[in-house]
């Protein structure tokens, strides 16, 4: 292989470092107006009346429009259409948008809002999810599970009770996770246009322009044929850019009225207004050990801030017990899960979507058993980790496990065994693992088509052009189109052109969430690459009288592997292959494998295959002040094969540098002010300099060591990274903390404070810890008992638990028992 | 993204021009590197519907031994910095670095590299007082009903106070007041000198004693004569961050080791750097030993109030005051703090 494993330039970066690459901000059409939003600045209320005359008078504004301009809700997951465009009647948090003033510029704009006159009912607030939990009324959403309880999960797999029983141990803890928030350096930033037939043109920094598509379609009531979505080159994304936003309803609407392009920015507040970041998660772990820290079961309950919308959350909320199984053994697991609404901005998917809470405290439960258990913690990991080609108790079907391998490295280049439990004190290191998926094995809408296409058309000139929906959203997806393309025919990266994330003219990609763009269009990209080089391998065996399977390509040449000589050159292969077959254009499709869960919530976790993780992460804590100090990360991540190493660690070191972020100091938090001066709920500090995110003066030494051991599932042996290695590094920190100090700091950020107060509470003869005293009562649902396999459970809800399954409908992807209804997967590359 | 709102803009080439501007245009503010001013107007905080740019006023961008400035008297040996001098143009001088420890650490760590290339030591001085509830958008504070410091008639940060309580956040200001530096001051018919506490007041919305239409020109660092001086600041990060806490300490120090005199100044604790006599009278006359430093640690923490309008708690912030005085302390008696430094500041100075 020449193209693939070499680290390469990737291959947009030339335009990225020479600032030619056009963002959605940098687009300019002539006769361009400007919108900007009018947002709620009351937390929960009834809209009573709203009144646009002042604004529409001021000079340069061209439209306003309100909640009754946008009948027809919306939402990216089936089970959640609950946004409106702009408000209709109701407004749910701080920022949530009322009306939007479409005018010449972005100032008269800004100016015009403020002329429009906004009567609220004020309702009662709820900014804790405690407070949704106990008081159903006034309800934030007439829909979910009950009052302001958005959604409740109980699945079980196996006796729990009895794998309690048979303990040597049980261990009992509970951990909170504070939210935080994507940060992506580009604001959110969309135009809408006519094109000249009068059809829709939306360009928009989003990672999801298949589900932006299918949104505008239904919220503009509007044939999807007619509407095209762009993706720009995102600025970073992480999740944040997911979902279809309001403003970029809110344009499409003011382009097809005024049938002038639209353009809007949002401002920094805002996108923090449109979050859909981590989820606020209340969790508490129990978990049965023996002696030799074999784990016998594990119950783990969830309670996950939702904000004020459903968002992703449902996926979220499953996400939260989805993937303990997947790193160890776990003889017999129950998940309870439960998500409120609050009146702050929505929780969604941020990088490692809903499973870094539960990994968090997955990781540092493990090293309080493994102190309880007198047993190293690596090698208490390296007891229980899961075995290769396994079905999990929750029926996750994982294929290679680099897990061992990685803790055996990571653990090597760190020198754990003379660091761990042995250095001064202040300083000391800390371990964890984890897993994530290469790609959710279902889409957000139930259906039966291929998760993404790949469409090649080779020019006689020996160019390719590789068309595919996937999106760029600064992960470097665009580079691996175009290596797998490059490495079949055997020619170079730069003679293939990417044309991606255009509705109009690409095939579909779900889009860049999930880690599942580099599996599921690599493999995509190398079967229509393979049908391409098979047409032409037909035309040039034909020439050369050389039976096609001795033809090899490389070095921009298609030759006889006995005669290297004996060849011709790519572009001539192309012109042959025109001769015999006419215009050249291949196609490829990927669709995931059927998934082994048939029960409902089983549609949640699924992946074609994991990638493992594990960290050692060092810490330098002050006794006096509590000040933290990271200056080194090891990390080891099972990248199955690495397509461009240049990116895969760029992932990693990304993936450290958010994940030290979210340990030591990100908080999406909130102000009250005194109930009886005011009903305001805030924001506390939505801008970059005082939500605090760590700058490159803070970023620690990375060290990392890519395991490699090619997976059949994925395209040359790859498996994902862009999200997997920033799981282990929050509980690490937290291990790394407790070895330094001896105080256990239960919740993240890890702060200077909380260190200092539990080095108080030690010294008081308290417990020393910091962290979450209880997890709080809920009506929990009757269990969904699904027998694991080793009990020969095939999947399915036993009967006695049917009734709660009466609920599902085909369109609710994220609670269909899937995989029974999966009919023959299409495309699929063998 | 944010706009600024519309305003007039004058660029006068001489002192006096631009303290006539002022003068003969209500309302009107100086505009230096435009860093910190700039972003408060996109946000609404101030509106001024004229700005007279001190940029091309080649007489503020000096910074020189013994030199007299427009209307400014200066000492032979002192060191006259021009308002007007960015905060880069400072960090790079030697003089400042080898002889002004304080004010060369502190300038070091203002904002980022970007803003101190822009950012001026005038401007550091007359910066705007800060708060969680003020530096916020139009839109954020109209969600709160504003506040007194601008548009609004509470305090959120304490509601009964009959003043704001907004923080000091200069970075350069303690380490000048530790150095016992002055400024000079010009208005359209009149120029005067006063010590740099005399600057400030104790209140977030009159912080400055200085009246809006004069221009403050200079900055006099006072001849060395055997003073050493520190800085430390506390902030979340190694850069951008403004402080929420600093200690700027300076003393003169006797071959050896008693300590002759001494100033030390908290910064971030109120809306003015706060001087503390009392912790520096107990450094005079003796030797900086381990338990001298924590008795003036003590008295030096005794004033700071810091308030719940920053980043970090205030109990832990007022708690880790006595630990910055104690790394001050440290370094001004010649201890190696590198390390300690590279962990607090995340870089060396
Ligand atoms: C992200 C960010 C981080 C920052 N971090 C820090 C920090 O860590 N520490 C810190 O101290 N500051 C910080 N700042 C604030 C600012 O960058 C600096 O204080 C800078 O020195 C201000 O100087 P300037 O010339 O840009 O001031 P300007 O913005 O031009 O002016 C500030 C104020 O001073 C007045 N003014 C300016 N010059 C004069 C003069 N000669 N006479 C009278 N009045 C005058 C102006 O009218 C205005 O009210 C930060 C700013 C930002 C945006
Ligand atoms: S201290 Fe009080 S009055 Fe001053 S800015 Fe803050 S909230 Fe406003």
């Amino acid at each position: 292989m020449k193209i693939i494993g070499a680290p390469r330039r990737r291959v947009d970066g030339r335009a990225k470092v020479t600032g030619q690459t056009r963002f959605a901000d940098d687009l300019m059409l002539p006769r361009m107006v400007h919108c900007k939003l009018l947002r709620s600045t009351i937390p929960h209320a009834r809209v009573v009346r709203v009144d646009v005359s002042r604004a529409l008078a001021h000079p340069g504004v061209h439209l306003v429009l309100t909640g009754r301009d946008f009948p027809v809700s919306y939402g990216i997951l089936p089970v959640s259409q609950d946004e409106h465009a702009l408000a209709i009647d109701r407004v749910r948090f701080v920022g949530d948008p009322v009306a939007a003033v479409v005018a010449r510029d972005e100032l008269t704009a800004f100016e015009a809002l403020d002329l429009i006159d906004v009567e609220y009912e004020p309702l009662r607030t709820f900014s804790d999810p405690e407070e949704s939990l106990a008081c159903p009324e006034p309800r934030i959403h007439e829909y979910g599970d009950a009052g302001n309880i958005h959604k409740l999960v109980s699945l079980r797999f196996g006796d729990v009770d009895q794998a309690f029983a048979d303990a040597d141990r049980v261990f009992e803890d509970t951990f909170f996770y504070q939210g935080n928030t994507h940060l992506p350096i580009e604001q959110h930033a969309a135009v809408a246009a006519r094109d000249p037939d009068g059809k829709l043109v939306l360009w928009s920094s989003t990672q999801t322009p298949h589900y932006v598509h299918r949104a505008l379609a239904k919220a503009l009531a509007m044939p999807a044929a007619h509407i095209r979505v762009i993706a720009t080159p995102n600025g970073g994304g992480f999740g944040g850019k997911s979902d279809p936003f309001n403003h970029e309803v809110v344009v499409a609407k003011a382009a097809l009225l005024l049938d002038r392009p639209v353009k809007i920015c949002l401002t920094r507040e805002e996108v923090f207004h449109c979050h859909r970041g981590r989820h606020p998660v209340l969790m508490q772990f129990k978990t049965g050990v023996k002696r030799d820290g074999t784990i016998t079961g594990m119950h783990v309950m969830t309670l996950l801030d939702g904000g004020a919308y459903g968002s992703y959350g449902v996926a979220s909320t499953f996400y939260t017990g989805a993937l303990q199984t997947v790193t160890y053994h776990i003889p017999a697991y129950h998940f309870q899960g439960c998500r409120v609404f609050t009146n702050k901005p929505p929780c969604g998917p941020k990088r490692g979507h809903g499973t870094p809470q539960s990994r968090f405290g997955q990781e540092i439960q493990l090293d309080k058993i493994a102190e309880g258990l007198s047993i190293d913690p690596a090698e208490l990991r390296l007891r229980i980790v899961e075995q290769p080609d396994t079905l999990t108790a929750n029926y996750l079907r994982v294929g290679t496990i680099g897990l061992a391998e990685c803790i055996r490295r990571v653990t090597h280049i760190a020198d754990w065994a003379n660091t761990f439990g042995k250095l001064p004190l202040g300083r000391g290191v800390g371990l964890a693992c984890s897993s994530y998926l290469s790609g959710a094995g279902l889409a957000i809408y139930w259906n039966d088509m291929p998760h993404s296409g790949v469409q090649l058309k080779l020019d006689r000139s020996g160019g390719v052009t590789a068309f595919c929906g996937a999106t760029e959203i600064g992960q470097g997806s665009d580079d691996v189109l175009v290596g797998c393309v490059a490495e079949v025919l055997g020619i170079e990266p730069i003679d293939i052109r990417a044309v991606t994330g255009d509705t109009d003219l690409t095939p579909v990609d779900l889009g860049s969430y999930s880690s599942r763009v580099t599996l599921m269009m690599g493999n995509a990209a190398i079967q229509a690459a393979e049908r391409a080089r098979d047409l032409l391998a037909g035309a040039v065996s034909r020439k050369l009288t050389v039976p096609k399977d001795r033809l090899v390509f490389a070095d921009r040449r298609v030759f006889d592997a006995g005669d290297p000589a004996a060849g011709v050159s790519f572009a001539e292969a192309v012109c042959l292959a025109e001769t015999m077959h006419g215009t050249i254009g291949t196609t490829g499709s990927y669709t995931p494998p059927r998934s082994a869960a048939r029960f409902k919530g089983g549609g949640v976790g699924p992946s074609p295959t994991y990638s493992y993780s594990a960290a050692i992460v060092e810490v330098d804590v002050d006794v006096s002040s509590g000040w933290i100090h990271v200056p080194r990360v090891w990390i080891a991540h099972d990248i199955g094969r690495s397509l461009n190493p240049t990116l895969v660690r760029g992932q990693v070191e990304g993936s450290v540098y958010m994940a030290v972020g979210e340990a030591l100091m990100e908080e999406q938090i909130f102000r009250r002010l005194p109930a009886r001066l005011s009903h305001a709920l805030v924001h506390k500090f939505p801008s970059m300099l005082e939500y605090k995110s760590p700058t490159t003066l803070d970023m620690p030494e990375v060290i990392t060591e890519l395991v490699e051991n090619p997976d059949p599932r994925g395209p040359f042996g790859a498996k994902e990274v862009g999200q997997g290695p920033l799981l282990p590094v929050m509980p690490a920190v937290a291990n790394a903390v407790y070895d330094a100090i001896g105080v256990r700091i239960d919740e993240v950020p890890i702060t200077p404070e909380k260190i200092l107060r539990a080095l108080d509470a030690k010294a008081a003869g308290k417990a020393p810890r910091v962290g979450p005293a209880r997890f709080p009562d809920i009506s929990w649902p009757e269990p969904l008992d699904v027998p694991p396999p080793w009990k020969s459970g095939d999947g399915k809800a036993e009967v006695r638990s049917r009734k709660s399954e009466v609920g599902s409908e085909r369109s609710e992807v994220v609670g269909t028992d899937a995989g029974a209804r999966r009919l023959q997967p299409s495309g699929d590359r063998s | 993204m944010m706009r600024l709102p519309c305003f007039r803009f004058h660029a006068p080439r001489t002192v006096r021009e631009a303290a006539e501007l002022l003068a003969s245009t209500p309302g009107a503010m100086l505009v230096a590197g435009g860093t910190d001013l700039l972003p408060n107007m996109k946000r609404r905080q101030q509106v001024p519907g004229t700005l007279v740019g001190l940029r091309r006023v080649a007489e503020l961008r000096t910074i020189t031994r013994g030199a007299t400035l427009s209307g400014s008297p200066a000492n032979d040996d002192e060191l006259t910095i021009g308002a007007g001098v960015t905060l880069t143009e400072l960090v790079r001088d030697g003089r400042i670095r080898q002889g002004y420890g304080a004010l060369w650490q502190a300038a070091a760590q203002i904002a980022t590299p970007h803003l101190r290339n822009m950012g001026t030591l005038g401007g550091n001085l007359c910066l705007d007082t800060r708060c969680n509830y003020y530096d916020q958008n139009y839109e954020w504070r109209k969600a709160i009903d504003f506040c007194m410091k601008k548009d609004g008639g509470t305090c959120w940060v304490a509601t009964s106070s009959p003043t704001c309580l907004a923080v000091s956040s200069t970075d350069t200001a303690p380490a000048l007041l530790a150095l016992g530096a002055r400024v000079t001051i010009v208005s359209a018919d009149a120029s005067r000198q006063l010590a740099v506490s005399d600057l400030y007041r104790n209140d977030g919305i009159h912080y400055l004693t200085k009246q809006p239409a004069e221009v403050l020109t200079a900055v006099h660092l006072p001849p060395l004569d055997g003073w050493r001086s520190t800085y430390w600041k506390l902030r979340r990060r190694g850069s951008f961050d403004f402080p929420v806490l600093s200690v700027a300490a300076a003393a003169k120090i006797r071959a050896d080791g008693t300590v002759e005199a001494a100033r030390i100044v908290l910064g971030a604790v109120a809306s003015r750097p706060i001087e503390v006599p009392a912790a520096a009278a107990a450094l005079a006359g003796r030797r900086i030993t381990d338990e001298l430093i924590a008795t003036a640690a003590t008295l030096a923490a005794r004033p700071a109030k810091p308030m719940d309008n920053t980043d970090f708690t205030l109990l832990w912030r007022k708690r880790v005051t006595r630990d910055f005085v104690t790394y001050a302390l440290r370094e001004l008696r010649g201890d190696d703090v590198r390390e300690l430094r590279h962990r607090v500041s995340r870089m060396l100075l």
